[in-house]
């Protein structure tokens, strides 16, 4: 497979009252042609800030990106403007993404067929009514019933289902290479995400679009997803295929997260205490305070890179690299 | 939608009667008389209490109160405003004249304030922390507590009296002599506009500053639009929704503006009507304006109703 996206050593602060916050640490992945991969974590744990920053929308202030490179088909995008022309082109057409907050979302002042047009009179420079009759042939794709009719509404006549399904066709309408879905089904109930996940599914598997899922939910990585890079405050602390992370997690937070599936029959083993605040962070290893396999040494070395163990196998925890044992 | 507005035809109506019960009331409790300042006026060195009378009669004013209000009120209502005590004229006549001299400079106050207020804000929101964001906010804060006498006061006192580059009171209309009227219409315009100019641009400021921190603004980003079509199709329409109610109660600062600027800059049009009225105690005169005044506000209030549904498709009308 092609690899699409290179995302190497990427690095975003926050300014804030109190400090300046690194919300994404030093964040490296890949993502291949056609492939769907996960990130995973807790709230608050960079997952997002990490994906806006690929597609430059952080709000700039507070927010910066102020390392490493994003390569998208052999071009350094963070070296375009955020408002560049370069990277508009981007937004929308290479790459598109589907926001969480679907009731939010949609522009409520503007119909839905309007919305989506924009985007292919944007990109592919089409006339206004062609655009209409592709918006309304992707609404039917992703499955909204009468979609002549329906094109017309605005999206406060719409269920968040149905808004969910529009935000998809609309990322799907210029056929990206890569759809970034940022928990999008995490505000829906769970009848209706079931069949949103299998939508997007089967849209990115029938284009073959490679499809980026940040989600806190393990059930969904388990069911769809290729690979799995899993962050914890602002990190990436261990990634691998689906079947290396589930049948040998190294990280004690992976395996924590694991034990935090719900399963019958079963007692969830919550993980112990808080994520650390991102303000000023010390080099070493972020989950120290919650570990419970931590060393003495850990508290003096820093935290190491993702490091290879085997196969897609990489992990940041030294005490399982090294094989380390009390001391 | 129409029987939308037939209800808030007869809710202007309702208001139109509570209001001109009030001021026909109010009007006639303060100290002073309108027959004794007549005749004081027409400096008669002898006047007997049945001369008085006779005149107080001739002019209606002796009749019970709710028989003089509905005798009002009905001719009102067919057009008819009556006639100034102190001064014979015919009232409806009067202000149809007058009322396009206030209009002319009103709506022109009031159309920069509408179309520059926006601009300014949007501008300053898009700039924001930048130098013409500064600039707005400190001459908007101006706009806002500056009192419009004072500020006409300044302007008759550097360009009229200093510099005299303008004339210093008085209108004509532009189809009378348009350069005139220009150069006359200039202060009592910038005056009147200045208040609502100010108070629009700061509404629309913090509007397009809450409206660009919106999902879908992000969404709008994310499509790819460049910076112009994301403010211009995104964030403009849905941001103008608090300024347009602003708009509304603009107008109603613009009339009852009048009053303060037409006094100031000696103009004649509805505004210094009511002053003088109010200050000979010429009954219908008072009554005629403020009833023209509350209509209207009440119909601009409709209108920006009206306008609401089309900027917010969610707002329906039963």
């Amino acid at each position: 497979m092609e690899r699409l996206l290179t995302v190497s050593g990427l690095t975003t602060e926050f300014r804030t009252e109190r400090g300046t916050v690194k919300a994404v640490n030093d964040v490296s992945y890949h993502v291949d042609e056609g492939e769907i991969i996960g990130l995973v974590g807790e709230s608050g744990c960079g997952k997002s800030v990490s994906q806006l920053s690929v597609m430059q929308l952080i709000p700039n202030p507070p927010g910066k990106i102020v390392a490493g490179s994003v390569e998208f088909e052999g071009q350094d995008l963070l070296r375009y403007g955020r408002e560049s022309r370069e990277m508009c082109a981007i937004r929308g057409g290479r790459i598109s993404m589907v926001f969480q907050e679907p009731m939010t979302s949609l522009n409520p002042a503007m119909t839905i067929c309007r919305q989506m047009g924009e985007v292919l009179t944007e990109h592919l420079g089409i006339d206004k009514a062609e655009a209409r009759e592709r918006s309304v042939d992707m609404l039917s794709q992703v499955g909204i019933p009468d979609p002549g009719k329906r094109a017309d509404d605005y999206p406060h006549q719409l269920s968040g289902g149905m808004r969910q399904r529009v935000m998809v066709g609309m990322s799907m309408l210029c056929n990206p290479k890569m759809i970034i879905a940022d928990e999008a089904t995490t505000a829906l109930d769970a009848t209706i995400q079931a069949q949103l996940l299998e939508l997007m599914y089967e849209m990115v598997n029938k284009y073959h679009t490679a499809l980026v899922m940040v989600t806190h939910n393990l059930g969904i990585v388990a069911r769809y997803v290729h690979r799995v890079n899993v962050m914890y405050a602002g990190r990436i602390i261990e990634s691998g295929t689906v079947r290396e992370l589930w049948a040998n997690p190294m990280h004690p937070y992976t395996e924590g997260l694991l034990k935090c599936v719900p399963k019958l029959g079963e007692r969830l083993v919550p993980i112990k205490g808080m994520p650390p605040s991102l303000i000023n962070r010390p080099p070493t290893c972020p989950f120290l305070p919650r570990c419970r396999l931590r060393q003495k040494s850990c508290f003096e070395e820093p935290v190491p890179e993702l490091t290879h163990v085997e196969g897609d196998h990489y992990t940041t925890c030294r005490v399982r690299l090294e094989g380390l044992t009390d001391d | 939608m129409l029987t939308y507005i037939v209800r808030r035809l007869i809710h202007a109506f309702v208001v139109i009667v509570i209001v001109s019960i009030a001021v026909f009331i109010l009007i006639r409790l303060l100290p002073g008389d309108p027959i004794e300042m007549l005749i004081s006026q027409t400096q008669l060195t002898e006047t007997t209490p049945e001369m008085i009378e006779a005149l107080r009669h001739d002019k209606g004013l002796d009749r019970p109160l709710p028989v003089q209000y509905a005798d009002w009120f009905v001719q009102m209502i067919r057009g008819d405003f009556g006639t100034s005590i102190m001064r014979n004229f015919d009232i409806g006549k009067e202000i149809g004249n007058r009322v396009t001299v206030t209009l002319m400079i009103g709506l022109s106050a009031f159309v920069i304030g509408l179309v520059l207020g926006p601009i300014l804000g949007i501008v300053s929101a898009v700039r924001r922390g930048k130098f013409v964001d500064n600039l707005v906010t400190v001459i908007a804060n101006i706009g806002i507590t500056a009192p419009a006498f004072w500020v006409g006061i300044l302007l008759i006192f550097f360009f009229g009296v200093r510099l005299k580059l303008l004339p210093i009171y008085g209108y004509t209309l532009p189809w009378d002599d348009f350069w005139m009227s220009f150069k006359q219409s200039l202060m009592p315009i910038f005056v009147t506009a200045l208040g609502p100019i100010a108070t629009t641009a700061r509404q629309t400021r913090s509007s397009v500053l809450e409206v660009m921190s919106e999902d879908y603004i992000r969404t709008a980003w994310a499509k790819g639009l460049n910076e112009r079509k994301v403010i211009l199709r995104h964030i403009i329409k849905n941001s103008l929704l608090p300024v347009v109610t602003l708009q509304g109660t603009m107008l109603r600062m613009v009339v009852g503006g009048s009053v303060v600027v037409e006094t100031v800059f000696v103009i004649p049009g509805m505004g210094k009507m009511m002053v003088d009225a109010m200050l000979s105690h010429d009954y219908p005169v008072v009554q005629a304006v403020t009833v023209i005044m509350t209509l209207v506000v009440v119909l601009s209030s409709l209108i920006v109703d009206l306008l609401y549904g089309w900027l917010d498709p969610r707002i329906q009308y039963d």
